[in-house]
């Protein structure tokens, strides 16, 4: 078992080298493949009507001119080492890991992303209990009721979640829930647990719902179809023919079968939504990373999209290395 | 009431119990209990789907009593495993309609509750299954399901079934049992495998063990260890033992009674030496010339039975086997319209056929028995 | 401003619009207690107070759909900021807090009255107020303004690098390096300015400019104290001179400003301390701030360039909502440049004809109609800014249709009688701007001049495409679409950069049709020199007309924003320096 874990967790390094790598040269190498020159990545950087003197001290400034391998390694060792940046009125030290300094809103990348963290982080867990909750004990009744009104019925809202796009049932549920009848008067107004628990989670119930909404439904047609498979294996008409009472039989040796590949994607999907929930956030104008990586790419401030894709992939990668060794953990047939 | 004097005797002796036209259909109040550990009265199984009725199983009567073994053979598809699965009370809060009774050890279990049925199961008649891979939960050790099965009918601590579990292991031969406790389904060969399941199944010590295809999944020199640990197990126990399999090899070692199935319906049944030695039924000569033998010439062909196993949804009217006999045309029609009845041809040897004695002998004599 | 909305999300909220105006009607806030001044109507606004109010205490709730350039009152250059840096920025004069053409008017702020200008012209000297003090109780002297200057975009724009350049363009000292390489021990070595004392503030001009004393309601001239200076981090507390100053900043969140105890009302009779806090949220997604103004949890949008699609079909549909709505003038004209580069543009006569055949109709409804978009605009100043002189030389509102027989005759005259092929520039996440273009494509079609629509990103729109000059003539942008507001509300403001032809930039150029006619430039700089007000705005009416004569500007609309006061909101006009609301007055009535 140490060994799977050594393994995999070397593999989730080499992995998150290579994510860093192809975010790189996305952001870095493809403009200049494309034609872009040094002088106009800079000028990104620089104020209103910029003349060509401080286009090229932005440039000096951010490395720009320097062969890509070493904008390579420079980057890696900001995110080991940390780095020393001069803003031309002082050195700022951005200790590891470093993911760069944002020269558009003069701010360093982590400490924005660490600020962002929780809300997104708020968001995904909140609404992740909800779903796995609600779409498997869903997925699962459906799958015992086949074919009834219940079954049906089910299935058909489940349908509806899958196919409503986020950002519509978020402006619906905000048009509906805060200002029509104002359930949640403060939704969407983030206030950190810490500051007072109660706003917090009035903010959060509709943005929770709204995610979970769609990811309950894709949970429930997934758990129902992996029941319906699962109780039609042999080892369920074992565990009847011992005499079992069916409720063990459901739960104790049919749910536990049917979770698992629900448990793997579950983590997948975990991570990606900590990466950032990016229409859910928007639509609700919470400051997460979701919305952090929006005004980015808007800005087209290479720093912060950089440190947000790499945070993401790094969410990824352990989540992906988290579901593997859960499934080792949970299924033995793996494990050897 | 009707009297002993109205009901209709065989033409071979064998008392028909279907009601006649016009008569009612219940003679008592109430069923009346079997004297034999295991019985089934007209038992049928009936699945009603959208392309029509399956009649797994269309009025099976036989009995069985402890320390004795009854072997169930038959094609894929004849409702072998049904049978079995309605002893067990599978069937129950399924679709399936039920009718007739089963008896075992005094209590009918057709009309059961649930409830009292799920108590009897594991306790009283345990089953063991054709892949022990797939039949046991690939997620806990055997050692587990063991002990799960064991608590369900004791109130004992963990600890106490766990030593049990060992011991059991241990009972059905698998070496090493304090360790191998603790492995997992995957982590046996398939020998030990379903060593292991007949474990969990004898755990509670079931006066009923059914088989269902034991050995089908294993290799041959592992197969007679197992038929040898179930009759071993079985004279320990003295339990009855029903074994189903489509391989004649397989009952002609452990069955004392065999019952040949065909569409749902007995075609024969009879003592294994009777069977074996002295078919009665057609169906039952296929089996028998479709064997392959090591005392026989390479270069003979196998005589496979033509045709294919008819659908149960669209059993052939009259006898069942008559599009695939080659002695229906001899029955003057009967094989087409008649459905066949059960008839003792000599003690507990009884055929379902239209061909009579001699027809049968004849046909015995000169095409089936030399080339067997 | 980007405007971050996708046609997806327009296309939701216009239909949501139609769900939720069913159940409409003042959710949350109901009305509250009106002014003495009877219950406030649709545009009292925009020339009277709405909720005349004392009152002090509360919260008042700003929202913003992106984020600042800046808060550093030396590095910004958005109207928004330049009118809220105000409550922690003073500069040294400012426009009266008042409706109506009154609030043009220039008063004292730091200062303690208009500029002094020697008889030459190049020296303007100001006096500021004794005894003021920073939010820490330090003394705010005029080297503090200095500082405040030499720190700014003027001299440091690879650090500072978002607000204007006045100051250095037209101070003496252009190559000053910035406070921040200033090599001096006190860091005050810009030559451009003179503090012989704590109170008086000399500035030295290359050559006369008469406007100088709009030139110092730039934030740029709000003080700075050099020992609290953390440069690139000073956005996120600058040392406040004014009202309320900063007590927590999140650059992707938002700020919130307290009341700052070492202001006086005394020293500073203009602007109002009323609320307790103000709270400023950033990264609100646009239509959802307008649901929030709707419902009450917000009091103002902070950009005042009105409220979006789906809010105004909302507000103009519904009566009460009206009532708490004004239509305000923002002061931008909307127009297409026409390029003198771009052949056949080059001849006069060519682009006489563009004048006359685009619709002006189609144009004002790509903006947004008459109420959302503006009126149809007749000449390049709009009617607010001072200098403007009415005048219609294609007749735009006697043919708002355009006039294609006159289109048809000036392609004669200029020589393409079957005419001829033209690329229009658009930025093209901005609908309206990308519909108006649509709208002239299709306008010339009529008259056989075939255009096609080249967009481009409006964030580097110019520095990188239509502001670049070589750009424009490779790729034959003879058409080029855009916006422009005064940086101060005088026709010099207004008209220097999109008409002087020595302002025609390498990349970044504002001058877009590259127009540069030398009797416009030297109109341009007759008018800084001259002393006299009317003179001035004489001149400016003349290049007004020079630059329609030349045909170079297609004027389309002049702007207007549909902005809401949530109704709990007192003291709320719209103030015509800035073409929004005064944010220096606004408090809470409950």
């Amino acid at each position: 078992m140490i060994t799977f874990i050594v393994r995999r967790l070397f593999g989730a390094v080499l992995m998150l080298l290579v994510v860093s790598m192809v975010t790189f040269a996305v952001f870095f190498l493809v403009p200049r493949i494309a034609g872009q020159t040094t002088d106009q990545l800079a000028t990104q950087y620089v104020g209103r009507n910029p003349n060509p003197t401080e286009v090229h001290a932005m440039e000096v400034k951010l490395g720009l001119d320097q062969p890509i391998y070493v904008q390579y390694g420079r980057f890696l060792k900001n995110i080991v080492a940390g780095e020393d940046f001069d803003t031309g009125t002082g050195i700022v030290h951005c200790p590891p890991p470093c993911f760069g300094y944002s020269f558009k809103n003069q701010q360093e990348v982590w400490p924005q992303m660490l600020s962002a963290l929780p809300v997104t982080g708020s968001l995904a867990l909140g609404a992740a209990v909800i779903w796995l909750i609600s779409g498997v004990g869903i997925g699962v009744l459906s799958a015992l009721r086949r074919g009834t009104v219940f079954d049906r019925a089910a299935m058909s809202v489940a349908l509806a979640g899958v196919s409503l796009p986020i950002f519509f049932t978020a402006l619906l549920s905000l048009a509906i829930f805060r200002d029509s009848i104002p359930l949640f008067p403060d939704a969407g107004n983030y206030i950190s647990i810490t500051v007072d628990p109660g706003k917090w989670a009035e903010a959060l119930v509709l943005p929770w719902v709204t995610l979970a909404f769609l990811y309950a439904a894709l949970y429930a047609r997934l758990t129902r179809a992996g029941m319906l498979e699962t109780m039609n294996e042999d080892f369920i008409r074992t565990a009847r023919a011992k005499g079992l009472s069916e409720r063990k039989v459901v739960v104790k040796h049919g749910l536990r079968a049917t979770l698992t590949p629900i448990i793997t994607i579950f983590g997948l999907d975990l991570g990606l939504l900590v990466g950032g929930a990016v229409l859910t956030e928007s639509a609700f104008s919470l400051p997460g990373l979701g919305r952090f990586a929006v005004n980015a790419i808007n800005n087209q401030d290479l720093p912060e999209i950089l440190g947000v894709t790499m945070l993401a992939g790094f969410f990824v990668v352990a989540a992906n290395l988290i579901v593997d060794v859960l499934y080792a953990v949970v299924d033995p047939r793996v494990r050897f | 009431m009707t009297t002993a004097d109205d009901w209709s005797r065989g033409q071979d002796g064998f008392v028909d119990v279907r009601p006649r036209p016009g008569e009612p259909e219940f003679y008592d109040s109430a069923p009346k209990p079997s004297d034999s550990f295991l019985e089934l009265r007209d038992l049928r199984v009936h699945f009603p789907t959208d392309d029509g009725i399956v009649k797994s199983a269309d009025g099976l009567s036989f009995t069985l009593e402890r320390g004795r073994t009854l072997g169930i053979v038959g094609e894929s598809g004849s409702g072998k495993s049904v049978t079995s699965l309605a002893i067990m009370g599978l069937h129950k809060n399924t679709r399936a309609k039920i009718t007739g009774e089963i008896w075992l050890d005094g209590e009918e279990l057709v009309a059961a509750g649930i409830d009292q049925v799920r108590a009897l199961r594991g306790k009283k008649m345990a089953m063991i299954f054709q892949d022990p891979l797939s039949a046991m939960h690939p997620y806990y050790t055997v050692g587990a399901q063991i002990i799960e099965a064991y608590r369900i009918h004791n109130k004992v601590s963990k600890a106490v079934a766990r030593k049990h579990a060992i011991e059991m292991l241990d009972r059905v031969g698998i070496p090493q049992p304090a360790s191998r406790v603790d492995d997992y389904p995957h982590q046996f060969s398939g020998g030990m495998r379903q060593r292991a399941m007949i474990a969990m199944a004898l755990s509670c010590d079931p006066e009923l063990l059914i088989a269902d295809e034991p050995t089908t999944a294993l290799d041959v020199t592992v197969q007679a260890q197992i038929l040898d640990l179930i009759r071993d197990l079985q004279q320990e126990f003295n339990s009855a033992v029903i074994i189903i399999t489509h391989d004649l090899g397989v009952v002609a070692e452990l069955a004392d009674n065999i019952m040949v199935m065909y569409a749902g319906r007995t075609a024969e049944y009879g003592p294994t030496d009777d069977i074996f030695r002295r078919p009665q039924h057609p169906y039952t000569w296929g089996l028998l010339g479709s064997m392959p033998r090591l005392d026989r010439e390479r270069a003979d062909r196998l005589l496979p039975i033509l045709g294919t196993p008819p659908s149960l949804i669209n059993v052939p009217s009259g006898c069942a086997f008559h599009p695939r006999c080659g002695y229906a045309s001899l029955t003057g029609g009967r094989s087409t319209d008649e459905v066949p009845v059960l008839r003792s041809v000599d003690g507990e040897h009884s055929v379902a056929c239209h061909l009579t004695a001699e027809q049968r002998l004849k046909a015995w004599e000169t095409d089936i028995k030399p080339k067997l | 401003m980007k405007r971050k909305n996708a046609v997806a999300f327009a296309a939701v909220c216009a239909g949501l619009s139609l769900l939720t105006a069913c159940g409409s009607g003042s959710s949350g806030s109901s009305g509250g207690s009106s002014s003495s001044g009877g219950a406030p109507s649709y545009n009292a606004g925009n020339n009277s107070v709405v909720n005349p109010s004392t009152k002090a205490g509360g919260t008042l709730n700003y929202g913003l759909s992106g984020v600042p350039d800046s808060t550093d009152p030396g590095s910004t250059y958005y109207a928004y900021m330049w009118n809220f840096s105000r409550l922690y920025a003073r500069p040294l004069l400012t426009f009266k807090s008042a409706p109506g053409t009154d609030g043009l008017k220039l008063i004292p702020g730091l200062a303690t009255g208009m500029g002094k200008v020697s008889s030459d012209g190049l020296t303007w000297t100001y006096t500021i107020q004794s005894g003021l003090k920073f939010e820490d109780g330090s003394a705010i002297t005029t080297k503090d303004v200095k500082y405040a200057i030499e720190r700014s975009t003027n001299y440091s724009p690879g650090i500072l690098p978002n607000g204007p350049t006045y100051f250095q363009q037209y101070l003496t000292d252009p190559t000053y390096p910035g406070a921040f390489k200033d090599t001096t021990p006190d860091k005050l070595g810009l030559k451009g300015v003179d503090t012989p004392n704590d109170t008086t503030i000399v500035f030295h001009l290359q050559h006369p400019f008469a406007d100088f004393d709009y030139l110092v309601t730039s934030p740029q001239t709000a003080p700075v104290p050099q020992a609290k200076d953390t440069g690139t981090k000073y956005q996120e507390h600058p040392i406040s001179s004014g009202p309320y100053m900063f007590s927590s900043y999140d650059p992707n969140k938002g700020f919130t400003l307290v009341k700052n105890p070492n202001w006086t009302q005394a020293s500073d009779p203009n602007d109002k301390q009323l609320v307790n806090t103000i709270n400023v949220a950033f990264n609100v997604q646009a239509a959802d701030l307008d649901s929030r103004l709707l419902n009450g949890s917000m009091d103002i949008d902070l950009d005042g360039t009105g409220v979006q699609t789906a809010a105004r079909a909302r507000i103009l549909g519904n009566k009460t909502l009206q009532t708490k709505a004004d239509d305000a003038v923002s002061g931008f004209l909307w127009y297409a440049a026409l390029n003198t580069q771009v052949a056949p543009l080059n001849n006069v006569d060519c682009r006489k004809a563009i004048e006359y055949a685009v619709n002006k109709t189609t144009q004002q409804t790509a903006y947004g109609g008459p109420i959302a978009g503006g009126d149809i605009g007749t000449t390049v100043m709009p009617p607010t800014v001072v200098g403007y002189q009415k005048a219609d030389q294609y007749s735009f509102i006697a043919q708002p249709n355009g006039d294609v027989a006159k289109a048809k005759s000036e392609l004669q005259k200029c020589g393409q009688p079957n005419g001829f092929s033209v690329n229009i520039s658009a930025r093209g996440d901005r609908p309206k701007e990308v519909s108006a273009a649509q709208g002239i494509q299709e306008a010339l079609a009529g008259i056989g001049v075939k255009a096609q629509i080249q967009q481009y990103p409006s964030g580097s729109n110019f520095s990188t495409y239509a502001g670049v000059p070589n750009f424009v003539h490779q790729h034959d942008l003879g058409i080029i679409m855009g916006g422009w507001a005064a940086d101060w509300p005088d026709g010099f403001g207004f008209l220097s950069q999109i008409s002087d032809g020595r302002a025609i930039k390498a990349a970044g150029n504002s001058n877009l049709q590259e127009e540069n006619n030398p009797q416009l430039n030297q109109l341009l700089d007759k008018a800084t020199q001259s002393p006299d007000a009317s003179a001035r705005n004489k001149i400016y009416a003349q290049i007004d007309q020079i630059l329609m004569s030349d045909a170079v500007i297609l004027p389309e609309v002049y702007a207007k924003s549909l902005l809401y006061r949530n109704p709990n909101t007192t003291n709320v006009f719209v103030t015509e320096a800035y073409g929004m609301y005064d944010y220096t007055q606004i408090g809470k009535s409950q």
